[in-house]
């Protein structure tokens, strides 16, 4: 467990921005006490001040996680978003999505959005921006990217895909064993 | 009869008188160390006899002594080696001072610790091989070994080989190899048993180089100018090396929390600064949205002024949105606003 160099905060903190934008802000800085991303194993990890160093007594091998995965690097030193990170990226997104309650399961299982299921959208919702995807009741089931903007959802078809699937809440149950 | 038998036995007697017993009273009983096959007497000289006779004295001290030595090591446990009976010594006692010091243990070479690790036990081969070709018995190795590649004065093209490649020269660079390559593996195993820093070898060429491998070797090229590379053109797109040379120093896993906070926060500005104050995607999107805005409010205008030169395909679309797009439709009224301020 160590913390990020300069170049993975970069990296990070670029793909973390197209979903909740400046808010990151507010996840480095919190009233209630402070807070930090470490790197282990290639998976950044957001924990509290207190249990990262009550970690820290341990090896690196015997830890397999410590606070909340946001999402991992892979080899290529991309960054990927996890479904873990989605509780702290849902109270902050900057564009959001909301889906028909016949849209919810199809997106639970994996797939993209489509124009049929989308209930709702964000204005100014511009292509490739990243979306927090919600049910109808305000209930955060994902995230993903915008295949179209707001604008060209409305002239598209019911077929074509509004969102890229990137993670959902399904994952919890589909990879479990991998999830940490 | 009798007359010989006693001169026989008398002959004996006399024989056996010269011989000393082999058990030897001392009043001290002797230091022996077998190891080293030394026994210290401790007992004080006998200073009238010594005076007296002092050769014949000291004669049969050395030989006393020597009888107990001997009846010491006759209780030593024994080995047979060569049809011959050999004492097993104990270690040794006594320490020998010597002029310079012990050798070290070699340290193992890198196929030694392989060996042992994999239970590899070196084999002793016979120095004399028969040679079938001139039907002698020739040594295995050197000067007019058996199987001697150098007799060979034609050599068998393969089936798959180039047949103008000359298979004389090939086996002479392969034996060349050979050796150039045991000579750098007995480097390396003298280079990992010095104590002090050794530059690498850096790059050593392959058959079949790796991805990997090239990227390394690029790399190695790049810094190998006179500047190191500092005045080198790169490509447009080309990312520096990763993991190589410069080593990363970790950073302490808990160090000072409100730096750490302060370092992210500036990477984090920078990396907002990085993108356009305006959004041109955004901004036109924007302009769509109110253009759009407009014409649909004509059109709705139209629809309640009761114009019915619209066709019906045209006109369940419409039906179709309104029913879905209750929010939706508030929300492009809201963006449309957005746009006006």
């Amino acid at each position: 467990m160590r913390p990020l160099t300069d170049e993975e905060t970069k990296i990070f903190f670029e793909k973390l921005s197209k979903y909740i934008g400046d808010n990151i802000r507010l996840l480095l800085e919190r009233p209630d006490g402070s807070y930090c991303f470490r790197l282990h194993r290639d998976r950044i990890y957001y924990v509290s001040e207190k249990l990262m160093k009550t970690a820290n007594n341990f090896r690196r091998e015997d830890i397999v996680s410590a606070g909340t995965c946001f999402g991992k690097f892979t080899k290529s030193r991309k960054f990927r978003l996890q479904i873990t990170a989605l509780e702290y990226l849902a109270p902050y997104a900057k564009f959001k999505i909301w889906l028909k309650s016949s849209a919810e399961q199809q997106f639970l299982y994996g797939h993209h959005v489509m124009k049929s299921g989308l209930g709702r959208i964000t204005e100014n919702t511009s292509l490739y921006q990243g979306v927090i995807v919600y049910s109808m009741n305000d209930l955060p089931l994902g995230f993903g990217v915008a295949a179209k903007s707001a604008t060209d959802c409305r002239h598209s078809d019911p077929m074509t895909i509004i969102c890229f699937h990137q993670a959902d809440i399904g994952e919890y149950i589909r990879h479990e064993d991998t999830l940490t | 009869m009798a007359a010989i038998v006693e001169s026989v036995l008398q002959a004996e007697a006399e024989k056996n008188a010269s011989y000393k017993s082999t058990e030897v009273d001392k009043a001290i009983e002797l230091d022996i160390d077998e190891g080293n096959l030394v026994a210290v007497d401790l007992n004080p000289i006998n200073g009238k006899h010594y005076r007296s006779k002092c050769q014949t004295y000291l004669n049969h001290l050395a030989r006393d002594n020597a009888q107990i030595l001997f009846n010491a090591i006759w209780q030593l446990p024994t080995k047979r080696v060569d049809e011959a009976i050999v004492a097993v010594l104990p270690e040794k006692k006594t320490s020998v001072p010597r002029e310079k010091p012990v050798p070290k243990d070699q340290p193992m070479t890198r196929w030694e610790q392989y060996a042992k690790l994999k239970n590899i036990h070196k084999r002793k081969k016979e120095t004399m091989v028969w040679d079938d070709a001139v039907k002698e018995w020739r040594p295995r190795f050197g000067y007019k070994k058996a199987g001697d590649e150098k007799r060979d004065w034609m050599l068998e093209v393969p089936q798959s080989a180039d047949p103008y490649e000359d298979q004389f020269e090939k086996r002479g660079k392969a034996k060349n190899e050979r050796v150039a390559k045991n000579e750098l593996q007995r480097l390396r195993n003298v280079a990992r048993n010095m104590k002090g820093k050794i530059p690498g070898v850096g790059l050593t060429p392959t058959d079949a180089p790796d991805v990997d491998h090239v990227k390394r070797s690029l790399a190695q090229a790049q810094k190998s100018t006179a500047s190191l590379g500092r005045f080198d053109q790169k490509l447009s797109h080309e990312k520096p090396a990763r993991n190589l040379g410069k080593k990363r120093k970790a950073e302490l896993s808990s160090t000072d929390a409100s730096a750490e906070k302060k370092r992210s926060l500036s990477i984090l500005e920078k990396v907002q600064s990085n993108r356009p104050t305006l959004d041109t995607a955004k901004a036109v999107n924007q302009l769509m949205a109110n253009e759009e805005a407009k014409s649909e409010g004509k059109a709705e205008k139209g629809q309640r002024k009761g114009r019915k030169g619209r066709s019906e395909s045209k006109g369940d679309p419409t039906k179709g949105r309104g029913g879905k797009g209750s929010k939706k439709s508030m929300g492009k009224r809201k963006g449309g606003k957005g746009g006006k301020k």
